[in-house]
């Protein structure tokens, strides 16, 4: 299946289904045949970001291989509440083996489909992001650099939320976490959509679950290309942003609209593609939208959040005048 | 057909008659002839159909065969020392998800400090790491060991590393027999996996297991490994009718029946002690050496009836179990718990074995300690000491 972009301005935009679309144009959640890939009865917590972030962007995978993709999971949540044996959640075929390998183990399952001239079947990787910006860094950089026919999908929730909510190479300033109990005081995190860009990988995107149709875009628009690939979705975590499990789609799509969370894709290496905010909001209303900057931030926390937001806006080109 | 030629070389020919589809290479001395010379192979098309995957690390290439074998293809890879600690976590899930990898280890000590040279501490660290273990004694009987490890792998759904010793082995240029593509082709079938990620059979591989099952997981890893012990003598004696020649099983008797002294030793060794024993028994002396060419799963069974007649047991040991003494001791003691056992740590990050050394050792075995340093510099050793 081409993925094609649709934009929605009108009021409901953000609605995943659209009877009044053509068929073809339907989101893969509303198709009846769609595969269910992360079916229901899993464990996660209500309002978990990542299960819906999963579901929507394994089932568009699917839909666009013609159900012909096997998944790789690393350790994480997403591993953790989809298989206690011997139950599992999953309806697609999924290996999980280590918390810092999955890249490297989906080189492989990419390799040995190719030494057996099975170009049919395509392979995703998947993990959260302490999962990829820290422990699986290594193995990502050099599943890029050789631009194995992968795509890998970091499902951000900014901290090691399976073990407790601890701090991760993702967690943004000031967060409080229980390893940064003061709030995290080092920088604004690694950047890892910049850095797969700089592997001049053939496709890159940022996307959240705030914009559901948006996602399954650009997990369909992966899959037209080959090579190494990178899709990385922002995904609140209730538990660790001290949110209210309904809000989980509100806070992400706060982070867009505030600029803090670009979003965007990238060919090559470079951004094709932006998603415009009409009317940037002030960082301080995200922040305020969760628990783990405080009650009240700390200004001084807010003021650079603010600076990055207001960076990302210049530096992607996030307003449209 | 028979060459001279290097026993890295030869091993790299004959994993490539076995065919394996994935290759994953990651250098370390003194393991990188191999995957060098096999990715000449791959590259030069004699080698095909294969993917060789350069990858950044060693635990990404044992993370790498762990997703190509689980994709169904025969998956290799080769590493030494560090390399091997650094897929240490990798190993144990490789052998959890019942993959049937193999993997050369071209026995190096660990650092600190820095070592490059031969000795068996690598290995024998990952004891309990589910894989099984064979020992190669010659160049000869490491390209052997590969067409067996294969179908030894394959056949119980279990990794296996065949270690050589570095430098020793993987370095030395000796008269070896390579197997032919016919021989290996006709021994060694195509690999069929127990389970496999399939899109048109979807399966979890992988599930997280609870107290519930953990027990019970583990059980049937133990298991599989006592399964071996039958699997591996009876592929041994597969390939001796196939190939003519003696390689491989569980433990390999030199002049045991009658020796009231029996050496145990692992791999290149093995070729020193024979010709000591040789000139001993030449002498008079009732002198035997026992092989571990299978060190897991551990032989016990074997051991024991091949040390019936011994009153003393001396395990040659090239790795040391620091506040304990020897690790093969540990479990030759398992074996026969009432023989006198002495430990003697010989060969550590490469200094010689001689024979002169094992002479001496032998002749005067009656004035054994429990635990021996051969060789050791007192003098050095003391001035730290005190």
């Amino acid at each position: 299946m081409s993925g094609q972009r649709i934009k929605f301005y009108q009021t409901g935009s953000f609605a995943v289904g659209n009877r009044l679309l053509k068929p073809e144009q339907r989101t893969v959640q509303s198709d009846a045949g769609r595969t269910n890939s992360l079916t229901t009865g899993h464990r996660a917590c209500q309002g978990c970001g990542e299960a819906l972030g999963a579901r929507y962007v394994l089932d568009a995978v699917m839909r666009a291989t013609g159900n012909r993709a096997v998944t790789v999971n690393a350790t994480g949540c997403l591993e953790v509440f989809s298989t206690p044996f011997p139950e599992s959640s999953w309806r697609v075929p999924w290996l999980h083996s280590l918390f810092g390998n999955a890249p490297a183990v989906a080189t492989g399952v990419a390799a040995a489909l190719k030494a057996k001239g099975r170009t049919d079947v395509r392979v995703v990787g998947q993990g959260g992001d302490g999962g990829t910006v820290d422990i699986g860094l290594a193995c990502l950089s050099g599943m890029f650099e050789r631009n194995d026919d992968v795509l890998y999908v970091c499902y951000d929730n900014g901290g090691y939320m399976n073990t407790g909510v601890q701090r991760s190479g993702a967690t943004p300033h000031g967060a409080v976490t229980t390893t940064t109990p003061a709030g995290n005081s080092f920088g604004q995190g690694k950047n890892l959509p910049l850095i797969a860009m700089a592997h001049r990988i053939p496709y890159v995107a940022t996307a959240t679950v705030a914009d559901l149709r948006d996602l399954e875009y650009k997990a369909a628009r992966a899959m037209e290309f080959h090579g190494a690939r990178y899709l990385h979705v922002l995904v609140p975590c209730p538990l660790g942003w001290r949110t209210a499990s309904d809000k989980t789609v509100s806070v992400a799509r706060m982070a867009v609209e505030s600029g803090f969370f670009p979003v965007f894709e990238a060919i090559d290496g470079e951004v094709t593609e932006v998603t415009p905010i009409r009317r940037p909001r002030p960082v301080a209303d995200y922040l305020s939208l969760q628990g783990r900057f405080g009650e009240t931030p700390a200004a001084d926390v807010v003021s650079r959040l603010q600076a990055e937001a207001d960076r990302n806006i210049r530096s992607f080109g996030l307003v449209v005048e | 057909m028979r060459a001279q030629i290097e026993g890295s070389r030869a091993v790299a020919r004959t994993v490539a008659r076995c065919r394996p589809e994935v290759v994953c290479a990651y250098p370390i001395s003194p393991q990188t002839h191999i995957v060098e010379a096999l990715s000449v192979l791959v590259a030069a098309g004699t080698l095909a159909p294969c993917e060789f995957v350069n990858v950044e690390s060693e635990f990404g290439a044992m993370s790498v065969a762990i997703g190509a074998s689980a994709a169904g293809a025969r998956a290799y890879t080769a590493t030494a020392s560090q390399g091997l600690l650094y897929m240490a976590e990798a190993l144990y899930n490789a052998s959890g998800l019942g993959l049937p990898i193999v993997m050369t280890v071209a026995n190096r000590a660990i650092g600190a400090p820095i070592n490059i040279w031969n000795d068996q501490s690598d290995s024998l660290s990952q004891r309990d790491s589910g894989w099984i273990q064979l020992y190669a004694e010659s160049n000869q009987e490491a390209a052997d060991l590969h067409v067996q490890a294969f179908r030894i792998a394959e056949e119980l759904s279990l990794p296996v590393m065949v270690c050589m010793d570095g430098f020793v082995l993987t370095h030395a240029v000796e008269g070896i027999d390579v197997p032919s593509q016919e021989q290996v082709d006709a021994f060694l079938p195509s690999y069929r996996p127990r389970q496999l990620l399939d899109p048109d059979a979807p399966i979890t591989i992988g599930a997280m297991v609870g107290p519930d099952a953990f027990t019970e997981v583990r059980y049937l890893a133990h298991a599989k490994h006592l399964k071996a012990l039958e699997v591996i003598p009876r592929v041994a004696g597969d390939f001796a009718r196939e190939f003519a020649r003696t390689s491989g099983g569980l433990v390999r008797p030199y002049g045991c029946q009658d020796a009231e002294i029996v050496v145990i030793a692992l791999g290149s060794v093995l070729g020193t002690l024979k010709d000591t024993v040789d000139e001993l028994r030449s002498g008079g002396v009732r002198v035997g050496v026992l092989g571990l060419t299978t060190f897991r799963p551990f032989p016990y069974d074997a051991v024991r009836a091949a040390l019936r007649d011994a009153r003393h047991v001396i395990v040659l040991e090239r790795a040391l179990g620091t506040g304990m003494g020897g690790i093969v001791t540990a479990d030759v003691r398992g074996s026969v718990p009432a023989a006198r056992i002495s430990t003697v740590i010989a060969g550590l990050g490469g200094r010689p074995i001689t024979r002169a050394a094992l002479r001496e050792l032998l002749t005067g075995a009656d004035q054994l300690e429990p635990l021996t340093f051969l060789d050791l510099k007192r003098d050095v050793v003391e001035r730290e000491l005190t």
